[in-house]
């Protein structure tokens, strides 16, 4: 081993080690990935939040790049994101579907009657056994699914301005342009 | 009864409102008590996504709840452990396992360690090695005569230094 070896070696590693350390800073272990994502959705029937004699189910996803958001209506973020759905759903034409997860149905009901309804379709998932198969662990969770039914991407807390315009928006418009 | 809320720790999840519930295992008893076992194993084994320093046994929050539940009603309904596994980490990924599986991915998580051991064995032999041959080297040919001397048994040494009682 030369000598400068002998001395850059043990420098180069330590930079690598800090440069490692600090991407970890950076990160928030909150949000797990999910293996979902370039999987088919899963299956499912849920009645609508609305009317518990209309059906909702993962047929519906199909035909039409979605986004399938996750709420409840004590969930305070999801109150937060609430406003950017709305301004979501009047400027894009993305179809937004809503995942209602364990959640009372007249305060669900009341909170879209009070901040309006984003959403082409809720599921009413009260059990949150639906939540279990698309690997929900939180609220707000929401998953962009392509006209072929498969999940793309899933946002993992609130979409606020900035998530939408530099993620959420770039992806959804890649996937209306693929055929 | 208050509307569904997500999990015990406040201070933990910052989108999610919190109520205080209080969980108890209970309600999950099997017939065979080995089967109990089993279970109380398992749940042991599993991470809870919420509160993620606690196992899938230990979380108070509401979908270690609901997962506790799964997990029950597949082994009730006959499913192996196995099964049990592959059906969460197929949902929420490796991440809800607390003993990471061993792949590509994995390789430097499970192997790291020994080869940074193996590779500081190797430069502290090589250390150890060079400084035995440096000071041999250093020796003149006196010495090394007075040193095979020292070292062969059953003879004197040639000449020794005052006040040196060894």
């Amino acid at each position: 081993m030369s000598k400068s070896l002998r001395f850059l070696l043990p420098l180069a590693l330590f930079v690598a080690l800090v440069g490692l350390l600090f991407f970890g800073l950076g990160t928030d272990p909150r949000k797990v990935p999910s293996p979902l994502v370039g999987k088919p959705v899963p299956q499912f029937t849920l009645p609508t939040l609305q009317d518990p004699k209309r059906s909702v189910s993962d047929a519906d996803l199909r035909g039409k790049v979605s986004l399938v958001n996750v709420w409840f209506s004590t969930c305070v973020s999801c109150r937060a994101e609430h406003r950017q759905l709305m301004a979501i759903a009047k400027e894009s034409g993305v179809q937004i579907v809503g995942l209602n997860w364990k959640d009372d149905k007249p305060d669900a009901l009341q909170m879209l009657r009070q901040f309006g309804n984003p959403y082409h379709v809720v599921a009413f998932d009260e059990d949150g056994r639906v939540g279990i198969d698309w690997g929900v662990y939180g609220a707000p969770e929401t998953f962009v699914v392509d006209r072929k039914g498969t999940i793309r991407y899933k946002q993992i807390g609130p979409i606020d301005q900035t998530v939408w315009e530099q993620t959420l928006r770039p992806i959804v418009d890649q996937l209306k342009a693929e055929s | 009864m208050l509307p569904a809320a997500l999990l015990a720790g406040v201070l933990a999840w910052p989108f999610a409102a919190t109520t205080a519930h209080a969980f108890t295992l209970e309600e999950f008893s099997f017939d065979d008590p080995a089967q109990q076992a089993e279970f109380r194993g398992l749940i042991d084994e599993l991470r809870c996504l919420v509160c993620q320093n606690e196992s899938l046994s230990a979380s108070q929050a509401e979908l270690a709840q609901d997962l506790r539940r799964e997990v029950y009603e597949m082994m009730r309904a006959g499913k192996s452990k196995a099964e049990v596994v592959d059906f969460l980490v197929a949902r929420y990924g490796d991440f809800v396992l607390y003993s990471p599986p061993i792949k590509p991915s994995t390789y430097v998580l499970w192997f790291g360690p020994l080869a940074l051991g193996l590779l500081g064995a190797v430069v502290v032999l090589r250390t150890i090695r060079a400084k035995g041959k440096g000071q041999e080297a250093d020796l003149t040919e006196a010495e090394r005569q007075r040193l095979a001397g020292l070292l062969s048994p059953g003879r004197e040494p040639a000449r020794r230094p005052k006040g040196d009682r060894s």
